[in-house]
């Protein structure tokens, strides 16, 4: 029910005035509220006596201006942060090729272990993670963080591509079998690229996650881009610029995540079209949401084939 | 093992606390992840692209960002607030688009057949949405809200490694730290208790999923 229209009345003039007039009203409600808020910050405020100059003081933003302010929060902040997502990213891929491939295995001992492995992992927080590997493991913060990361997403990605295994039709196994390939290459050179295919989109945008996860490496003393301008420079500076590093990390945290979300949804989208024509799906934007679906599909898939044996 | 057995009473106060941040931001985050869903399918373009641009900054913003704002920023605007308090509206703010999106997945995953003959019957919108889309939407958006709370059960760890919240996190670091030699078995306990949240809810939108793909 994509199309919403269906659901009141091709407005005529009356209603496309009264709709323009509270678009109109809706948002100058909201740029006064913005408007307030910038206002309240902006006020200088009396703390004990001495008065601070307000949020958009430029004595709260003049750090910007320092290159090696720049310097530190780029090669360092920026740095770290990317370092941390694209190893772990890598690691955590081919820890689910691996998983997918033993949670679809045929033989009971594997499988059955693997898939209480995934949901022990995909139950726990990644933050909890983290701290166990530290403090176990003793890997210094950088592993811990990036293990963490690569084990609870590569669960995650496992649990994807198997369900992408399961959903594929069954007549491409026979075919690979019919023309004499073993039951491992039919799943290595037959349904296994096919299911890598289907649930790239999901597995890219489970990786908009890992990013926003490397953030939790603040909490375990990793030295990503939150570390580094709320502590490190926030304590170097002064409690003065805190709201000024807050915003720096913001905007930098958006423009990464927003950036690799849009390619997310490029691929979602392009996808779509190549491999089912006229069947262009909404790109899952909420990875889980859409790992949901596709392993209800393969447990029902599962369940009926089971029925009809 | 016996560290665990003797801090039980600990991890039970941990535990409480999760569970009240779970219910307490879990219900904040549906109370406005419904707005946002609403103005979300509104007929009025301006709230459509307010709730737009919020959910699109807000899902991509990573959660310790926004805990840590209402945490340290907060404080230093001069508003006092509690911690925990602080800890529910970051946890809210944080989870509500995602609820938003679970809503609105459902409202999309009704049939558009559906609508049309409920407006060739001459329903009008309000009467469209509440008596024939949002019923059946319900029973669709079950199983991706429950989801989007296990994901809530498990982001409530931030506010305690972050905060000053002893939870269940915070509890886990405080008994590790304290004994350093049975830091396994002690945040194995934590662990367990997380699970003992995480698994059975997704068994549960697993099978109602799965009820759901096989009825469509």
């Amino acid at each position: 029910m994509s199309g919403s229209s269906v659901l009141f009345d091709a407005p005529g003039p009356r209603a496309r005035r009264l709709s323009t007039i509270l678009s109109w009203v809706s948002g100058v409600l909201v740029l006064g509220a913005v408007a307030w808020g910038i206002m309240v910050l902006n006020a200088p405020r009396e703390s004990g006596g001495i008065t601070l100059p307000g949020m958009f003081d430029p004595s709260r933003w003049d750090i910007l201006a320092d290159p090696e302010f720049w310097n530190f929060v780029i090669f360092t902040g920026v740095w770290n942060t990317l370092r941390a997502a694209l190893v772990a990213a890598v690691l955590a891929v081919a820890l689910g090729v691996v998983l997918s491939l033993l949670r679809s295995s045929p033989i009971g001992w594997i499988r059955i272990p693997t898939a209480v492995l995934i949901e022990f992992f995909r139950g726990m927080p990644v933050l909890l993670m983290m701290l166990f590997i530290l403090l176990v493991a003793g890997t210094g913060q950088y592993w811990a963080v990036v293990a963490a990361l690569a084990v609870y997403n590569g669960a995650l990605i496992g649990e994807a591509l198997r369900a992408g295994l399961v959903a594929l039709p069954r007549g491409q196994r026979e075919a690979a079998l019919s023309v004499g390939m073993r039951p491992l290459q039919s799943k290595m050179l037959v349904e296994f690229p096919q299911a890598f295919r289907q649930m790239l989109p999901i597995i890219v945008a489970q990786l908009v996650v890992l990013l926003k996860d490397t953030s939790l490496g603040y909490i375990v003393g990793y030295q990503e881009l939150l570390r580094v301008t709320l502590n490190n420079l926030g304590s170097f500076y002064g409690n003065r610029y805190l709201f000024t590093l807050w915003c720096v990390a913001f905007i930098l945290y958006l423009a990464m995540n927003l950036s690799l979300s849009w390619f997310a949804r490029w691929l979602g989208r392009r996808g779509d079209h190549r491999y089912h024509p006229g069947k262009a799906g909404p790109a899952p934007d909420d990875p889980s949401q859409a790992l949901l679906v596709a392993d209800a599909k393969a447990a029902a898939r599962e369940s009926e084939s089971a029925t009809r044996l | 093992m016996d560290v665990v057995i003797a801090n039980l009473p600990l991890y039970l106060e941990g535990f409480a606390v999760t569970l009240l941040l779970l219910g307490v931001s879990g219900l904040g985050a549906l109370v406005l992840g419904t707005i946002i869903a609403a103005m979300r399918i509104s007929p009025i373009a301006t709230l459509r692209g307010i709730a737009t641009v919020y959910t699109e900054i807000i899902r991509n913003t990573p959660l310790t960002l926004v805990v840590l704002f209402s945490v340290v920023i907060v404080p230093l605007l001069g508003a006092r607030v509690p911690f925990l308090l602080s800890g529910f509206i970051a946890l809210a703010v944080y989870t509500s688009p995602f609820v938003a999106e679970a809503l609105r997945s459902g409202i999309n995953g009704v049939p558009i057949g559906q609508a049309e003959a409920a407006r060739s019957l001459g329903l009008g919108f309000g009467q469209s949405v509440a008596l024939v889309i949002f019923p059946q939407a319900f029973r669709m958006t079950i199983p991706p809200l429950i989801n989007v709370f296990i994901a809530l059960a498990k982001n409530t760890s931030v506010v305690g490694g972050v905060g000053f919240v002893t939870e269940l996190f915070g509890v886990g670091r405080t008994l590790a730290n304290a004994h350093g030699n049975a830091v396994i078995a002690i945040l194995i306990g934590v662990a367990f208790f997380y699970l003992v949240v995480t698994v059975p809810l997704g068994f549960l939108a697993t099978q109602l999923e799965r009820k759901w793909v096989v009825q469509r």
